[in-house]
């Protein structure tokens, strides 16, 4: 009988600290992407209820308790977190654990590092604290949430976790070389 | 380019895929004749002006969206869910 | 010459540099330009044609003539403005378009054929005789042509790119600019504020002057000081506006360190994209020269450049100055000059009627018909009426007018308009939507009038952005009428230059208009004028003046050509920064991935995966050894490959057998809980997308298996048909293509394998059957399926597992005879069995072609199944899908042809499409397209690759070469 150790995507790897942000990964456990059925908006919302939970309209998220409902696309939402009973009938639940690698991007001027790699407006009227964006980090797809004025946590595919680490610390990297400039 | 996308709002164009004209979502039955079917795939107008096309919002939602645009002026005008159109139910 | 007590340099720092190998002291602060010019050195270049001595013209990015290479530890950046060059202790500059010294520059001959070298030289003169195009002309014009040149390496230095969004983009930083950043950002607005420059002010630095009593620069060091201190600006100094684009983006170049010795991971260049739904034009205005004969010697400059260098650097451009100028603000100049104890030997003044009132002569009325200088102007001839005169000069300072900078305003494709008033051409409203020109840039070009412009601008983007402004007081300013007459060229003698870079004279535009050229688009492309770095800058309204002229219109008839971006330009590497190496797509990396380097497996990129080519032995000289080897270990024993980066799909929903039904050509509503078909799914246009196999977890459950290339395509075309065709249906679907890690056991052992760490037995699980698992307590997949032909099992765990799974089956494995195979194994164990991947599939291969339209169910419509029915995608003219079997080396890529008949592509019968030499059989097989290839089987054909050099008889048979009854996979 086999003993399988289990590996997340950035097993071994250490914050790296740098022109005052923090490049860190996250270590997720159970991700579940939850998928309303036409007509089943009712009754998920029913059985998100008792958990404090609502089903997040886009760029939305919920959140109660250790668990967190993050709006992903068109009546989609990933739920990080125990899955609730009551769901099925109503939405599509697929588990998505272990699929996606996610680092934090913490630290003033969080928004302007990130804005070299992501496209979308980071400006906290446009992606409010609280929210959540589906956008390309440079060329990946990613889920960024803002989870402060300075702090963002960043997942792509699992697969991508090195590109995904290399592009954000070069960024911090030209970063602290550009500090002792006055500019 | 920037499309608001109607779920994610405004973004860069380079988070969208670009597929063809607003006729591919009007697909004749199996039964019909060959000349519907040219139609439907290869025969296309290509206006100075308002056209609508559709995009998939790749790097978003993944969404395809029904893009009204002037293609003389590059202005767009409207961008709605293929999804969410008239006559698809949700 | 340094002028002590002028300038904002700070002359407590020095910076030594070098020029064409010497050594010379400059400030910070200072920009090469203004560094040689304080040294005394004048000539700095070479033109490009006649290879003309060159001196410094601008004090900014239009410079035509000091374009110099810097050269790094590193990087060798040709074409670089000597004007924007900021010097740096340990700069390394040199000039460049020479053949041996400046000074003797071999290639100054050209100058003395000029007469033949005029407009459309090239296209008359290398026509004939046709033999000596390629082994005389083409060489000989290649050694000669192009500015600069490049290292020839890779440039190692960091490049940066970022996005911006604001309310309000500020392009430029003189008064209009500043004042609108100022008013737009006390009203709270987002404000990027960009100039090119490393210092605010713009003009309010190169004229100096007063502003509300007190020094401009006090006035801007005040302004700069608030909009620092506010949150919602953000400042980009060295940062060049040079795109405008679509709904209010702007590209924008900032040079980050080029002003500072090169260090590590410090950025040379960021590339911006700066989004703003409104943006202010506030680039001031580009004074323009004036075409006298002889106009080009070095110490001839732009009065506005001599009164920058003299402002903003304390530099004197010359110990003898003389003005050339139709315009009043050249008389500041002078004035300036004066006040700081540097002679003006004269004013001379086209315009009849201006004033004599300044403390040095002047002379109205009056033009430069002729200079003298080789190396630099000594002096000048002035015709006045009838009479004409010398004048000694060092420094001849013109100005024939001011261009607004208007370049933006045309990026998408609206021609400025002519104002007579002007003489020169002026922005169009609504050229750019959301972008507002304000100050010179619209024609208002009186500091006050700058001011008021800046801050009336900003209060219509704010009203525009639903904010209310504030009250701004606009500080006292210069305010006189623009004092300008046009003068665009002076008879004489000599050549009389309008574009300096490109070489361009009076006399080239006016023999394109003779000879025909007369619409402005072929005169540039005829004579090349505004094709050169500066794009016309400083040329582009003189030359069309003189094509108006000679061709007897007026300017406005004539028409201009449109500035295109980029208004400066932009090294690729800043486009391209992040992009090379690891950031030049996202790697893709297995699970199984250190396991397999760990082994020695070479990588292969497949897609943006990284997967095991094969996994090299002691002994093994070569990848085929190693591969032949693998393969006979799968025949034989039991292999191991992951194949997780094959795209997998889950579906679920009581719609979602319908809906595989639709997407694919077979049916899965009918197939069985726990079972496995292979599916092939067709574009809309009739030709096959994908193929894989997909498996019914549940009753409502399907698990869709895409290949690895098209896994993302097969995504998008799956919400594309559900959410345009079927968005009402119970169905949701979702990759999980990053949640398994799946590997392939495979082989006559692969059963003993899998039960020796199953936690039950695989039993009688059949072929094409799925079933859940356990592994070391982990929940697992398992399905019988195999592309190798062997009996084959895929188990499948949490991605999490992967690398403790795959290391332990490869352990077991081992002990049993077998191990990993990589790609190049797996490639030839499909190929033994005739299994297809997008070398055949790609892209314009039907069912048909591969031999299966039968799997196009006539029981229900799918997607592509109307089309594919179409004539011409199906019949003998097709080129259907067979096998190819060789005694010898043969290629994918390769055209087969019938024995006897020429090769030529008249003749041509079809393709390969892959090829491998199989241990198991002993030859070389292959799988092509040919011509009714399925009526062909026993045919001789010859494959010929004219490439590779192979020309070899293969016998056309089956694609299936290896158990065609399949009995080892069902075993």
């Amino acid at each position: 009988m086999p003993e399988l150790i289990a590996k997340g995507p950035f097993d071994g790897v250490e914050p790296l600290v740098m022109a005052g942000l923090t490049l860190a990964p996250v270590e997720d456990g159970p991700i579940w992407s939850i998928a309303l059925l036409p007509g089943g908006a009712k009754a998920a919302a029913k059985a998100l209820k008792p958990l404090g939970l609502a089903f997040p309209g886009p760029g939305g998220i919920s959140e109660k308790a250790g668990l967190r409902l993050v709006w992903t696309g068109r009546d989609q939402a990933f739920l990080f977190g125990d899955l609730p009973a009551g769901l099925e009938g109503a939405a599509v639940v697929t588990d998505q654990s272990g699929g996606w690698a996610g680092v934090t991007l913490t630290g003033p001027g969080a928004a302007r590092a990130l804005g070299r790699l992501v496209a979308v407006d980071v400006r906290l009227a446009a992606f409010p604290v609280g929210g959540v964006v589906r956008t390309g980090l440079n060329h990946m797809s990613a889920v960024i949430l803002r989870t402060g004025e300075d702090a963002f946590e960043i997942r792509v595919f699992r697969s991508m976790a090195r590109t995904c680490w290399h592009e954000l610390a070069e960024v911090l990297r030209h970063l602290g070389a550009r500090a002792p400039l006055s500019a | 380019m920037r499309l608001t996308c109607p779920l994610c709002g405004p973004r860069d164009r380079r988070e969208f895929y670009y597929y063809g004209a607003e006729d591919y979502l009007n697909r004749p039955d199996a039964g019909a004749p060959g000349s519907a079917w040219d139609d439907y795939l290869h025969n296309r107008d290509n206006p100075a002006g308002m056209t609508r096309d559709l995009w998939y919002h790749e790097q978003g939602c993944a969404q395809w969206l029904i893009v009204t645009r002037n293609t003389v002026t590059h202005a767009v005008t409207a961008v709605d869910l293929v999804a969410g159109r008239q006559g698809a139910a949700t | 010459m340094r002028i002590d007590g002028k300038g904002i340099i700070d002359r407590t720092r020095q910076a030594r540099f070098r020029f064409d190998g010497r050594d010379y002291q400059g400030f910070k602060g200072d920009t090469l330009a203004s560094a040689l010019l304080a040294n005394g050195v004048r000539l700095v270049g070479r033109s490009f044609k006649y290879h003309r001595p060159r001196g410094i013209l601008t004090a900014g990015s239009e410079e035509p003539n000091a374009l110099v290479e810097v050269i790094g530890k590193t990087n060798r950046t040709p074409n670089v403005r000597a004007t924007v060059q900021e010097v740096f202790d340990g700069l390394e500059t040199r000039s460049q378009n020479r053949m041996g010294s400046l000074k003797h520059d071999l290639l100054a001959v050209n100058d003395l054929f000029a007469p033949f070298l005029s407009a459309g030289f090239y296209y008359k003169t290398f026509m004939w005789p046709r033999a000596f195009w390629e082994k005389l002309y083409e060489p000989a014009i290649r050694r000669a042509a192009g500015l600069g040149s490049l290292s020839g390496r890779h440039d190692e230095g960091a490049y940066e790119k970022a996005w911006a969004h604001a309310d309000l983009l500020v392009i430029g930083a003189g008064p209009a600019g500043l004042m609108a950043a100022l008013v737009a950002a006390r009203a709270g607005a987002d404000v990027v504020l960009a100039d090119e420059n490393p210092v605010l002010g713009g003009r309010l630095i190169a004229e100096g002057g007063t502003l509300g009593g007190e020094p401009a620069a006090v006035w801007v060091a005040g302004v700069e000081a608030e909009l620092r201190s506010l949150p919602n600006v953000r400042i980009l100094t060295r940062t060049t506006v040079t795109g405008a684009y679509d709904d209010g983006t702007y590209g924008a170049l900032e040079r980050v360190g080029l002003h500072k010795p090169a260090r590590p991971d410090l950025p040379r260049e960021c590339f911006w994209r700066i989004v703003a739904p409104r943006a202010i034009l506030a680039a001031g205005a580009l004074e323009r020269p004036i075409a006298f004969p002889m106009n080009d010697r070095p110490g001839i400059m732009m009065a506005g450049a001599v009164r920058s260098y003299l402002n903003r650097f304390g530099v004197a451009a010359g110990k003898r100055v003389t003005i050339f100028a139709s315009t009043d603000s050249a008389r500041a100049t002078a004035r300036d000059l004066v006040a700081a104890g540097v002679q003006v030997a004269a004013i001379i003044d086209p315009r009849p009627d201006a004033s004599v009132v300044e403390e040095v002569p002047v002379h109205l009325g009056a033009e430069v018909i002729d200079t003298r200088g080789r190396h630099g102007l000594r002096s000048i001839t002035v015709r006045k009426g009838a009479e004409s005169f010398e004048i000694e000069t060092d420094c001849l300072a013109m100005s024939g007018g001011w261009n607004p900078t208007l370049h933006l305003t045309s990026h998408m494709n609206v021609r400025p308009r002519w104002s007579e008033d002007l003489a020169a051409f002026v922005p169009v409203e609504g050229a750019v939507p959301g972008l507002f020109a304000a100050g010179a840039a619209n024609g208002t070009m009186s500091t006050h009038g700058a001011l008021t412009a800046g801050k009336a601008a900003a209060e219509a983007a704010l009203s525009a952005l639903g904010r209310v402004a504030g009250t701004v007081a606009v500080p006292a300013a210069e305010d006189a009428p623009y004092g300008h007459r046009a003068i665009w060229s002076v008879e004489g003698r000599g050549r009389a230059w309008l574009d300096f870079a490109n070489d361009v004279t009076t006399k080239d535009i006016r023999q394109a208009a003779k000879e025909s050229y007369a619409s402005v688009e072929h005169m540039k492309r005829y004579t090349t004028q505004g094709m050169a770095p500066d794009q016309g800058k400083n040329s582009n309204v003189g030359a069309l003046a003189v094509l108006a002229d000679a061709t007897g219109r007026g300017i406005p008839e004539t028409g201009t050509t449109t500035f295109r971006p980029p208004y400066t330009p932009v090294s690729i590497a800043a486009m391209g920064a992040g992009g090379r190496g690891a950031g030049f797509a996202p790697q893709r990396f297995l699970t199984s991935d250190q396991a397999s380097r760990d082994r020695g497996a070479p990588m292969i990129e497949t897609g943006l995966w990284y997967r095991p080519g094969y996994f090299p032995k002691r002994g093994e000289a070569t990848w085929k050894e190693a591969c032949d080897r693998e393969v006979a270990m799968v025949r034989q024993a039991v292999g191991v490959t992951d194949v997780s980066t094959l795209g997998k799909i889950d579906i679920q929903g009581k719609d979602a057998g319908r809906f595989l039904d639709f997407v694919y050509t077979n049916t899965f509503s009918t197939l069985p809980v726990g079972r496995v078909r292979y599916g092939l799914m067709l574009r809309e246009d009739g030709m096959v997308l994908d193929d894989g196999t997909s498996a019914r977890l549940g009753e409502t459950h399907y698990l869709m298996t895409t290949t690895t290339a098209a896994a993302g395509l097969v995504m998008r075309h799956l919400d594309f048909v559900q959410q345009a065709f079927c968005a009402d249906w119970d169905l949701r679907f979702i990759s999980v293509t990053e949640s398994w890690a799946q590997f392939a056991v495979a082989g006559p052992k692969a059963r003993a394998l899998l039960d020796s760490l199953l936690e039950m037995p695989i039993g009688d699980l059949p072929f094409m059957a799925c079933a859940a698992a356990r592994v070391g307590g982990v929940e697992a997949r398992l399905f019988r399926i195999s592309f190798s032909g062997e009996e084959g099992f895929e188990i499948a765990v949490p991605t999490r597992y992967g690398e403790a799974l795959f290391r332990d089956l490869l352990a077991r494995a081992e002990t049993m005879g077998g191990g990993p195979y990589g790609m190049e194994a797996l490639n030839v164990l499909r190929i033994e069995k005739g299994f297809i991947t997008h070398a055949e599939i790609h892209g314009r291969i039907t069912a048909f072609d591969i031999g299966m339209e039968k799997m196009v169910s006539a029981k229900k419509d799918c997607i592509g199944k109307a089309a594919a029915q179409r004539p011409g995608l199906w019949g003998p003219e097709r080129e259907q899908l067979v096998g190819l079997k060789a005694t010898g080396p043969i290629s994918a890529g390769a055209h087969l042809f019938r024995p006897g008949f020429a090769v030529e592509r008249e003749n041509d019968q079809g393709y390969v499409t892959s090829v491998c030499w199989s241990p198991t059989l002993g030859a070389w097989l292959g799988q092509a397209f040919l011509k009714d290839g399925r009526a062909r089987h026993g045919e001789t054909i010859r494959l010929v690759d004219h490439l590779r050099d192979i020309d070899m008889a293969c016998e056309v048979c089956d694609p299936v070469f290896f158990d065609p009854e399949g009995g080892r996979m069902r075993a």
